[in-house]
């Protein structure tokens, strides 16, 4: 029998499996490896900042920021290399700023209680801000590292090729597994966002982990931004504007309840390697305008979250309690 | 001493103080920087200047975030503004370069374009119970893709002196958009006070359970306020697109949605319900654009717009924050000890 639980995961990555198929059999040359791996590559930024979000809608917060953040720390990566400065501190660098920012967003969600929608907003333009500051106009990369990276990779029979960019993903794909189910961590996660007020009655520890959930997110938004920034080879403040709309839209395909306690990080990446493959149908279809892709992932979102609404009235899957119910 | 106290508590505890303190503050700046910028001239029968540049551009804004006030006072949040000007820009260009009609059925197809998104965002709210972030962040990401759909990709251009009066018009001298502003908060001035709306509204911000319980129709009070909403942002890309004649489905509208809810907050409205206003909400939104003309005039790049806006944003929410409150309280007594 199936955990109930589970359902929309499985959903998930049916109707990627359905859309591969079909596409496979209309397109020749969509139904390779190939083309399947490139779906890691090209997504794996948006899938490591979707995977950052998976825990803070998991708390039952929002990270509006996320986009910003990949676009400052490109920026910030591209000017401090064409500076040259050596990569081992330009990193480290960009990825710690990362967390004391979304640690002191987390900070003054958790301290002055206000609410995540509002604070993730002001980072949002504070982060968009900082990245014009630093730099208006794109900023080439030319490194001899951003070159090996760049074309580096896992060979697999068939000429296909795991790229660096979806090993990377994988890298942190696995600690988040790791961290969501296997750690305490994940726990306390999963407890505030089922209810904070029983999770604190049960000691769980707010302020750490409600300061380690943005932080976590940003961090990852912060990697997310580097691999962006091998992706393009440049860094642009105006870069990954809309991401974290992208990033929410793939958490609530794969499965996550808005309002917390209840998803898979493994969903998520459903939700993202579906999102991709709609592009890419979209792409190998040719008849069909580039913004279709934007209706398609809309009709996705509404339809995941008419399901879960539906999925939680029978069920009572979370916390959902008639009193809630009709005040959300 | 005592009594310069009382009275200066007594205007602190006023809502209106704090907004307008702000706005004259930022109109102090623009004088020194600028003293001829509150000049008023009249040329060819319309009455030119700063304020009057400020009012008009911020025009957009305040229509937007009038209609924000009203969905953030039930609780909700509407992200879709920004991609419901750009579909009702985008309906009215195509029925202009379709054929002659006349202007006020076009406006009307705008506006009922508006309404059908509001509904949409209504339904899936107040009808499937979704929270609001995320049944308007549907209507957000696809509804530029519609726009775009509407449009064929193409930026839809067209003459029509009729229709562009609601953009670069002038009534009694003073701009079209002005008076739309004008209109528009009387007339939900008028809805919301002298009907129960206001009260229901407020109500259902509140507290929606109990509204509920003392049989306040809560369903119908919020599709009622994306409704509205819907239709101020379709009167904000009538008047976007009517400004430059033309339906770019890509930029009518961007980050718009940002600034109006910073307006309503700014306002001093709660984001959780319960409490708005909807003259603040315009004062708030001219607060915004006077700070843009400011940054302009006082010759700091304007790269350094959005740090800023985020600082005075993250500002106003401490400020209004009871804990930090209570931190400058205690702070200021230890001072004074």
């Amino acid at each position: 029998m199936i955990d109930s639980r589970h359902t929309p995961v499985l959903i998930t990555y049916a109707l990627f499996a359905a859309l591969f198929l079909l596409g496979s059999l209309q397109y020749e040359g969509l139904g390779s490896l190939r083309v399947f791996l490139n779906l890691f590559t090209d997504n794996a930024f948006l899938a490591v900042t979707a995977i950052g979000m998976t825990f803070v809608i998991l708390s039952g917060g929002i990270d509006l920021s996320v986009g910003s953040v990949i676009a400052f720390t490109g920026v910030l990566t591209a000017v401090l290399i064409q500076a040259g400065w050596p990569l081992v501190t330009v990193f480290p660098l960009v990825l710690a700023i990362g967390c004391i920012f979304g640690g002191g967003m987390g900070l003054l969600i958790h301290y002055y209680k206000l609410q995540p929608f509002i604070v993730t907003l002001a980072g949002m333009f504070l982060m968009r801000g900082l990245a014009v500051v630093v730099s208006e106009r794109s900023v080439p990369i030319e490194h001899e590292v951003y070159d090996t990276f760049n074309t580096a990779g896992l060979s697999l029979p068939g000429g296909a090729l795991i790229s660096s960019q979806a090993l990377l993903l994988l890298i942190v794909l696995l600690a988040a597994l790791v961290l969501a189910h296997y750690r305490r961590f994940g726990t306390y996660v999963y407890a505030i966002g089922g209810s904070p007020e029983s999770a604190r009655l049960m000691a769980v520890p707010l302020a750490r982990t409600t300061i380690g959930i943005y932080a976590l997110s940003s961090f990852l938004a912060a990697l997310a931004g580097i691999m962006f920034s091998f992706y393009t080879s440049s860094g642009y403040a105006l870069a990954a504007v809309g991401i974290e709309l992208d990033a929410i839209a793939a958490v609530v395909i794969g499965g996550t309840l808005l309002t917390g306690g209840s998803g898979y990080v493994i969903g998520t990446l459903g939700g993202v390697l579906l999102m991709g493959l709609v592009q890419t149908y979209i792409a190998f279809n040719g008849s069909l305008n580039s913004w279709w892709t934007k209706i398609v992932v809309g009709i996705l979102v509404l339809v995941f979250v008419c399901f879960q609404r539906l999925n939680t009235f029978g069920e009572g899957v979370g916390k959902q309690k008639a009193g809630t119910r009709t005040a959300a | 001493m005592t009594y310069l106290r009382a009275i200066f508590s007594s205007l602190q505890r006023h809502r209106m103080l704090w907004p307008l303190l702000a706005l004259a503050m930022i109109w102090a700046v623009i004088v020194v920087l600028n003293p001829a910028f509150f000049c008023f001239t009249v040329k060819d029968g319309r009455v030119l200047g700063g304020l009057v540049d400020i009012l008009n551009r911020g025009a957009p804004i305040a229509l937007i975030a009038i209609g924000m006030s009203l969905v953030i006072a039930t609780g909700g949040i509407d992200l879709s503004v920004g991609a419901v000007m750009a579909i009702a820009g985008a309906v009215a260009a195509n029925i202009i370069s379709g054929g002659a009609l006349p202007v006020w059925m076009i406006i009307a197809a705008g506006l009922g374009t508006g309404l059908f998104a509001g509904l949409v965002n209504g339904t899936l709210v107040a009808g499937l119970g979704v929270q609001p972030i995320v049944a308007t962040l549907i209507l957000l990401v696809a509804g530029r893709g519609v726009a775009q759909l509407i449009n064929d990709g193409q930026i839809i251009t067209f003459q029509n002196e009729s229709f562009a009066f609601l953009g670069v018009g002038n009534i009694l001298g003073l701009p079209t958009p002005v008076w739309l502003v004008a209109f528009l908060l009387a007339g939900l001035l008028t809805l919301t006070r002298k009907t129960a709306l206001g009260l229901f509204i407020e109500s259902v911000g509140a507290n929606a359970s109990a509204s509920h319980y003392v049989g306040i129709p809560v369903k119908s009070v919020k599709l009622a306020v994306y409704a509205i909403s819907g239709l101020c942002a379709a009167l904000a890309g009538l008047v976007a697109t009517a400004d430059i004649q033309g339906a770019d489905a890509n930029n009518v509208g961007l980050w718009i949605e940002l600034d109006a809810i910073l307006a309503v907050v700014i306002g001093g409205a709660s984001l959780m319900g319960g409490r708005y206003s909807l003259a603040l909400a315009v004062i708030s939104a001219l607060i915004i654009q006077s700070l843009n003309t400011a940054i302009v005039l006082s010759g700091i790049p304007p790269k350094f717009n959005l740090v800023i806006k985020a600082v005075v944003i993250i500002a106003v929410l401490l400020l209004q924050s009871s804990i930090a409150q209570a931190q400058l309280a205690s702070l200021r007594a230890r001072l004074t000890a």
